[in-house]
C-alpha cells in the first residue's frame, strides 16, 4: 500500500513489519517522531512489543543489548549527540554479537548547536563494529530495515546494524512510500534464533573476561563476520528485489556508469539530488555517472577496485570532514584502490555540512570542476586534492 | 591456552559459574576460629565479602571455607570477642 | 515539476497545507514531496513549507528556490520577509487577505497576486479561533482552484484521510474557498 509519509513514519512502518519484541529509545530531534509513531503502534495493538522508556541513549542501547541476550529482536533510534552518548555501548553491542538494528537521523554535532543534516555523528562510530548503511529516500529506509535484520541476524554475521537517514531531508519530508505486506515480510525475514541466549534450561554467563591469549581471536571473528556480511548483503538485496520489486543493487549502486569516464560519488540524500544532475549532464553530452555508497561498513572494497579499473576520474562528495585528514569516504576510496594497480584521479569535495542545501547545480559544479582538474593535470594528480565546496571565505559569498 | 578462532564461542560466554575459580590460593594468611571463645553473633558471616564463612548447621558454629577465603582479615576485625586470629599459611 | 512555497506563521497550518496539497496530488497519480523548512520556530514565528508535484519521480531533495506559486497565509509576512524571492516570471502569489493596502501591493511587485479571505472562511466554519483561525484547508481550496494543480475531489479526499478533527467543516471551508475563486474568475 502506497502512502505519502515522512521518513520517520516510514521508519516506524519498517520496524512494525519486522516485529521486534523490545524497543528502547530516548527522544532527540529529529529522531523523536520515529519512536512516537512506534509507541502509537504499540498502544493501538498493531505491534506487540515492549517499549522501554529509558533515561538516556546509553541506557537505550544497554537495554537493547540485554534484551537481545534473551534471544529477542530489538530496535532503537537516535541522532547526533544521542548516538555519541551511546558510544561505549555500541562497542559492546558489536562485540557481544547482539544484532540490534538502529536508525540514526544524521544530524550535525554541536557546538554550535545544529539540528540539520551532517554525517559526522555516524562516521564517528566507524570502528565500533556496526554495519553502516546510508539511505537516499524514505522507501529505502523502510526496505533497508527489513534487509538489515536479515543480514545482521544471520549466524555468520551476528553484528548490529546502523541505518542512516539525513535529518529533515528524510526524517520530516513526506514522500510516497510503499508499505509492504506483512505476509511478504514474514516470508523474507525469518525469526531471530541466536545460538546463545539467557535461558534457565541452559545457563551461561555473558560478557565474561578473556585473557590476552584469546581476546585477539574474538576480534578476528568480528572482522570475519563483517566480511561475511558483504556477500549476504548482495544476496539479501537480490532476494528483496525478487520478492518486493525494488532493487538496491548491493553495497554500492551505479547509476548511468556505462561508458562513463567520470564518476560522482556520495552517500545519503545528496545522491538522490545528484541523479537529476547526472541526467542533465548526460543530456549535455558528458560521459559521467553516479556511484551511491550504500554500505560504509563493511566498505565495498571489491566494488571500488572494479570501479577504479574502468574509470578515469572520481569526485567524492561528503557531508562530513574527518578533522586532520580529508573526508572519510575519500580516505576509504584511496585506501581501497591503492593496491589495485589502478590509479583513477580522485578529488574530495566537502559539501552540505550542517544541512547546507545541496542543489542540482551544486552537483553539476562539482562535476565541471572535476572535469577541468582532470584535463588540466598532466601527471594524473589533482592540483587541489580537497575542495571545500561553497565555503564562504574572506570577502563573503 | 589459546583456542583457535574456529573453536571459541561467538561471544565471550561461560557455562561455568565462578565456583570453579578457587580464590583460596590468593591467601597468605588464614583466619582460624577459636570455637571455645565464639559467642555465635555471626558478625564474621555477615561481614565476609566472599561468602567464605559457612554456618555449620549441625554444630551451630561458624567455619571458614578455605577454597574461597582470600585471607582479607575482615572477620578478625569484626569479631567482638577476638575469637578469630590470622595465622601464616606456611 | 510544479513547485509551491507556503509562508505562514507557526500554528496557522502551513506545513499541513503543504502536506494536504501533496496528498491531493498523489491521489491524482502524481509523485510528490512535502516538507517544512525547520528552523527553531515556535507559534507565531514565520514558517516556510514546500510542495513539489511532478508526473515523474521526484529525486531533487533540495529546497524550493524558484517557485511556480507562493501561498502567503498571513499578509503581515509580506513586509517581514521576501515572499516573492525567486518567483518565476509567470508565477502567482495567493494571499490570505480581503484587501491589501497599496504600499503592500507594491512590495509584491509585478507578480500576479490573488487575494482570498481564507481567515473569514475558516472563522465562519469554526476552524481555530477568531484571533487565530486555522486557514490551511480554506487556502488549499482556493489554491487548488486558482492553480488547477489538483481537483476539488482530491482536496476533499486528502482532508478526509489526514485531518483528525472537524473533517466536514474543513471540507466545507475548502469548497467555499474554491467556489469563491471560481466566482471571482467568472466576474473578471
Amino acid at each position: 500500500m502506497k502512502k505519502v509519509i515522512t521518513g520517520n513514519k516510514a521508519t516506524a512502518y519498517g520496524v512494525k513489519v519486522c516485529r521486534p519484541k523490545v524497543i528502547a529509545a530516548y527522544p532527540i530531534t529529529p529522531q523523536t517522531t520515529i519512536v512516537e509513531y512506534i509507541a502509537d503502534f504499540i498502544a493501538d495493538g498493531s505491534l506487540e512489543s515492549k517499549f522501554v522508556k529509558v533515561e538516556s541513549e546509553h541506557s537505550a542501547m544497554a537495554a537493547c543489548i540485554a534484551a537481545q541476550n534473551t534471544g529477542v529482536r530489538t530496535f532503537t533510534a537516535t541522532s547526533a549527540h544521542g548516538l555519541a552518548l551511546m558510544h561505549e555501548m555500541l562497542h559492546w553491542a558489536a562485540a557481544a554479537r547482539t544484532p540490534v538494528v538502529m536508525v540514526n537521523a544524521n544530524r550535525a554535532m554541536g557546538p554550535p548547536w545544529s539540528i540539520w543534516a551532517d554525517h559526522l555523528d555516524s562516521i564517528s562510530q566507524r570502528d565500533t563494529g556496526w554495519i553502516q548503511t546510508y539511505c537516499e529516500n524514505s522507501q529505502e529506509i523502510l526496505d533497508t530495515i527489513i534487509m538489515s535484520y536479515k543480514i545482521a541476524e544471520n549466524r555468520k554475521v551476528m553484528l548490529p546494524a546502523l541505518l542512516n537517514e539525513d535529518a529533515f531531508y528524510l526524517t520530516h519530508t513526506a514522500e510516497a512510500v510503499d508499505i509492504p505486506d506483512q505476509e511478504l515480510v514474514d516470508e523474507f525475514l525469518p525469526d531471530f534464533e541466536p545460538r546463545y541466549k539467557i535461558d534457565t534450561e541452559e545457563p551461561f554467563g555473558f560478557g565474561s573476561l578473556v585473557m590476552p591469549d584469546n581476546y585477539y581471536e574474538f576480534r578476528y571473528n568480528i572482522a570475519r563476520a563483517m566480511e561475511a556480511s558483504k556477500e549476504l548483503t548482495r544476496e539479501a538485496v537480490q532476494e528483496f528485489a525478487e520478492l518486493f520489486g525494488r532493487d538496491y543493487h548491493g553495497l554500492i549502486e551505479e547509476y548511468r556508469t556505462d561508458d562513463a569516464e567520470f564518476i560522482l560519488m556520495g552517500m545519503g540524500t545528496l545522491v538522490s539530488t545528484a541523479r537529476d544532475a547526472i541526467d542533465e549532464l548526460r543530456d549535455e553530452g558528458h560521459k559521467v555517472g553516479l556511484v551511491k555508497v550504500r554500505s560504509f561498513r563493511p566498505f565495498p572494497l571489491e566494488e571500488m577496485r572494479d570501479l577504479a579499473s574502468r574509470i578515469k576520474s572520481i569526485a567524492i562528495m561528503e557531508r562530513v570532514y574527518a578533522f586532520g585528514n580529508r573526508g572519510p569516504l575519500f580516505n576509504e576510496v584511496c585506501g581501497a584502490v591503492y593496491n589495485s594497480g589502478h590509479r583513477p584521479f580522485l578529488k574530495n569535495y566537502i559539501i552540505g555540512i550542517g544541512g547546507r542545501d545541496v542543489r542540482v547545480q551544486d552537483v553539476k559544479n562539482v562535476y565541471l570542476d572535476l572535469l577541468k582538474e582532470t584535463e588540466g593535470a598532466d601527471d594524473g594528480i589533482p592540483e587541489e586534492e580537497l575542495n571545500w565546496y561553497g565555503l564562504v571565505g574572506p570577502g563573503g559569498d | 591456552m589459546t583456542q583457535s578462532y574456529d573453536e571459541i564461542t561467538l561471544t565471550p560466554i561461560t557455562n561455568r559459574d565462578s565456583t570453579v575459580n578457587k580464590t583460596g590460593g590468593w591467601r597468605t594468611l588464614r583466619p582460624v576460629i577459636d570455637v571455645e571463645k565464639c559467642i555465635k553473633c555471626w558478625n564474621c558471616w555477615k561481614f565476609c565479602p566472599d561468602m567464605s564463612i559457612i554456618i555449620n548447621r549441625g554444630k551451630e558454629l561458624p567455619e571458614v571455607d578455605y577454597d574461597y577465603c582470600k585471607g582479607c582479615g575482615i572477620c578478625v576485625h569484626e569479631c567482638p570477642v577476638d575469637a578469630i586470629v590470622m595465622e601464616k599459611e606456611v | 515539476m510544479i513547485q509551491i512555497r507556503f509562508h505562514g506563521r507557526g500554528g496557522q497550518g502551513a506545513q499541513i497545507a503543504s502536506r494536504l496539497l501533496a496528498d491531493a496530488a498523489f491521489l491524482e497519480g502524481k509523485d510528490v514531496q512535502s516538507y517544512p523548512f525547520f528552523g527553531v520556530e515556535r507559534r507565531g514565528a514565520p514558517v516556510t513549507a514546500f510542495t513539489k508535484i511532478d508526473s515523474r519521480p521526484i529525486r531533487d531533495k533540495s529546497m524550493i528556490y524558484e517557485p511556480d506559486f507562493v501561498v502567503v497565509m498571513d499578509p503581515s509576512l509580506i513586509t517581514a520577509i521576501d515572499v516573492t524571492a525567486g518567483l518565476k516570471p509567470e508565477g502567482m502569489i495567493l494571499v490570505n487577505a480581503d484587501t491589501l493596502p497599496e504600499e503592500i501591493m507594491q512590495v509584491l511587485g509585478d507578480a500576479k497576486v490573488v487575494l482570498v479571505d481564507a481567515s473569514a472562511i475558516a472563522t465562519a466554519h469554526g476552524l481555530g479561533s477568531k484571533e487565530n483561525p486555522i486557514v490551511n484547508t480554506a487556502i488549499l481550496g482556493a489554491f487548488a482552484r486558482l492553480s488547477k494543480v489538483v481537483g476539488l475531489d482530491a482536496v476533499k479526499q486528502a482532508i478526509d484521510q489526514n485531518v483528525p478533527r472537524k473533517v466536514d467543516k474543513n471540507k466545507d471551508a475548502a469548497i467555499e474557498a474554491w467556489t469563491l475563486v471560481e466566482e471571482k474568475e467568472g466576474s473578471e
